[in-house]
Order: structure tokens, then C-alpha cells, then sequence
């Protein structure tokens, strides 16, 4: 089985992670997120007199539970994606199994008739 | 990233409400049709929905020196359409705004468009032209997916340019000085996040079609042919 696309897929993420650990130590780049920024913007624009109007319900209380909520979020991702693609790869291959094995039988069959 | 709760005033979060609602209605009639019929793709289903879930929960940085994620949608979008793509998106918005207080429930409406509908959709037709031009399957859906995630940020540059035009007054000028504000912070930070996510999309393509390209001929994703070419190079 040809390996080509995770080559090119990993080429292109390694790209990108060696660019953001070159620039992370040669700058001073807060990696700040893009919502953060757009908040500022708005306070900004309206000369800070904007109020949202409504709040969030309930917030992570610190940035840790926030991350841990994030991480859930990805993990319950990956498991559910792992089960099923590992579902139907092993389903494949048993029906796959089945199926040879029946062909052969029926061959033997065949045979002593 | 989405719009943070509270920051549409009205009227402009009870129209994006208005606008999607009715998306996401008929994608959960869609949904469930398509379940009833055929129960096998329930899995399928589900593998697409979680891919968003993952996808969302990074926070990658960009080379603009700041971070935000990807949406996921684009995956869901090829196999199943817009609509219901727009309800996988909806499940992951509401997770994020009840327990992550990331985007809201105000903001619900204009989020689920973006993510839900517009990035969807663009990556839909993308796909669809795509194939019609019988360029490489992975390389469409790596298009696709990759347009789909840039759509969604654009969308949401304009949403914000829409609400805070320049100078406070909705005229054409003002809307495009502000769209330029926030097309600056999203749209431009998320093109390497776009690529990245169009060459996971692919990957991910790839497993799907070498365990469970049968569904994918069903659901007229893909034509037999393709998938006999793909099979037989197994790129």
C-alpha cells in the first residue's frame, strides 16, 4: 500500500510546526486567539462603550479547566473516530475472511460431487 | 475562532437565528430520513461529527502570530451536504458555548451559519466541481475542506463588518473598511490553518475509502469508477 498522501500530509504539517518554532523563538508573537483580538477590535471601534448584551452563562474558571474542557472535547473526538473506523476495518476484514473461506468450501464441495 | 457571546447586538443575532434555524431544521429532517434508510451510515455519521469535535478543540498557532482552530465541517459536508453538516456544527457550537464559554448562545445563529452553512456549502460545490473536472479525488477534498475552513472565517470577518461598520453607519464603504479590520485577524490567520486542515480532511479521506468506499458509491459521493482507480494506485 502506497504510503504518498501521509508523506505529502505530514511534509505539509512539519512545514508548519518547525515555521511556528522558528518564529515563536525569534519573536516576540503572543499567540493570541483570534476572537480575543476581534473583542479588542470592537472595544475599540466603539470606543470602548460597547456592552455585550448577554453574558455567558458559566465560564471555566481558569485557563487549566478551560484547557481540560478543550481536551475533553478533542478526546472524545479521537475515541469516537478511532471505534468506528477501527469497526468497519475489522468488519471488512472478517467479511472479507468469510467470504473466502466460503468460496473454498463450496470449491471442495464441487469436487467430491 | 467564533463570535463571542454577547458581541451581535440586535437586530443582528435574531437575523442570523432566522437564517439558519430553518437550515438546521431541515437538516435534522434530512438526517433522519437518511438514518431510517439506511442504518449502516450511522457510523459513518458519526465519525464525520467527531472529526469536527476534534478538529474545533485546536488551537493551532498561525503564522501571524496568533492562534485559532479549525472547523472540521468540510468532511461531514462532502459525505452527507450542507444541512446536515449545519447540525453536527450546531452540537459542537453548543458544547463549546455552554462549557467553554467560546462563542454563545446569543451568537448561536450567526456561528452556525458560518460554520455550519456557509463553510459547508462552499466545500460542497468545491467538491462537486471538483469531481465534475475529474482532478484527483484527494486533492479535491483537500481543496474543498480547505476552502470550506477559509469560507467560514471570511463569513464571520463580514458577520463582525456587518454589526460594526466603520463609523457606526451601514453604507457599502463602511461595511468593506471594516470587513478589511477583520479579515486582518480571522481570514488571515486561518489560511495556513485552512491548508492544514484540508491535508488532515484528505488523510482521513483516504481510511474511509479503503475500509468503507461501498457507502460512499451508495451515498453517490464518489462513483464506482473512482473508487476502483483509487483502489487499484491505493494512493
Amino acid at each position: 500500500m502506497s504510503r504518498k498522501l501521509e508523506i505529502i500530509v505530514l511534509a505539509i504539517l512539519l512545514i508548519f510546526a518547525i515555521q511556528f518554532v522558528y518564529m515563536s523563538s525569534t519573536t516576540d508573537a503572543e499567540y493570541m486567539g483570534t476572537d480575543g483580538q476581534a473583542e479588542d477590535t470592537i472595544k475599540e471601534i466603539t470606543g470602548g462603550a460597547y456592552e455585550p448584551v448577554a453574558e455567558p452563562l458559566w465560564q471555566p474558571p481558569s485557563g487549566e479547566i478551560e484547557s481540560l474542557l478543550f481536551g475533553l472535547q478533542a478526546a472524545i473526538g479521537a475515541g469516537v473516530l478511532g471505534y468506528f473506523l477501527g469497526y468497519y476495518r475489522a468488519k471488512k476484514k472478517y467479511e472479507n475472511e468469510h467470504a473466502c473461506k466460503r468460496k473454498s468450501n463450496s470449491e471442495g464441495d464441487s469436487q467430491s460431487l | 475562532m467564533h463570535i463571542m457571546e454577547g458581541f451581535l447586538d440586535t437586530p443582528w443575532w435574531q437575523l442570523w437565528f432566522a437564517v439558519s434555524v430553518p437550515v438546521i431544521l431541515y437538516g435534522i429532517y434530512k438526517m433522519n430520513r437518511l438514518v431510517s434508510e439506511k442504518r449502516e451510515i450511522l457510523p459513518l455519521l458519526a465519525v464525520a461529527g467527531a472529526f469536527i469535535f476534534v478538529l474545533s478543540a485546536l488551537k493551532l498557532p498561525s503564522v501571524t502570530g496568533s492562534s485559532s482552530h479549525p472547523t472540521g465541517t468540510g468532511i461531514a459536508a462532502i459525505m452527507f451536504g450542507p444541512a446536515i453538516s449545519s447540525v453536527l456544527g450546531t452540537i459542537v457550537l453548543l458544547y463549546q458555548a455552554f462549557f467553554l464559554a467560546h462563542g454563545g448562545l446569543t451568537t448561536l445563529g450567526a456561528n452556525v451559519f458560518s460554520m455550519g452553512i456557509a463553510g459547508p456549502l462552499v466545500a460542497y460545490l468545491v467538491y462537486k466541481a471538483g469531481m465534475k473536472a475529474r482532478i484527483n479525488f484527494y486533492f479535491v477534498v483537500f481543496l474543498a475542506t480547505a476552502f470550506g475552513d477559509w469560507t467560514t472565517y471570511a463569513v464571520t470577518s463580514a458577520q463582525l463588518a456587518l454589526a460594526y461598520p466603520e463609523g457606526g453607519i451601514l453604507t457599502l464603504g463602511s461595511f468593506l473598511a471594516q470587513l478589511k479590520v477583520f479579515g486582518a485577524i480571522f481570514a488571515l490567520t486561518q489560511l495556513p490553518l485552512a491548508i492544514m486542515e484540508g491535508a488532515v480532511s484528505a488523510l482521513l479521506f483516504k481510511y474511509v475509502v479503503n475500509v468503507k468506499s461501498e457507502i460512499l458509491v451508495e451515498m453517490k459521493v464518489l462513483e464506482a469508477a473512482v473508487v476502483r482507480k483509487l483502489r487499484g494506485s491505493s494512493a
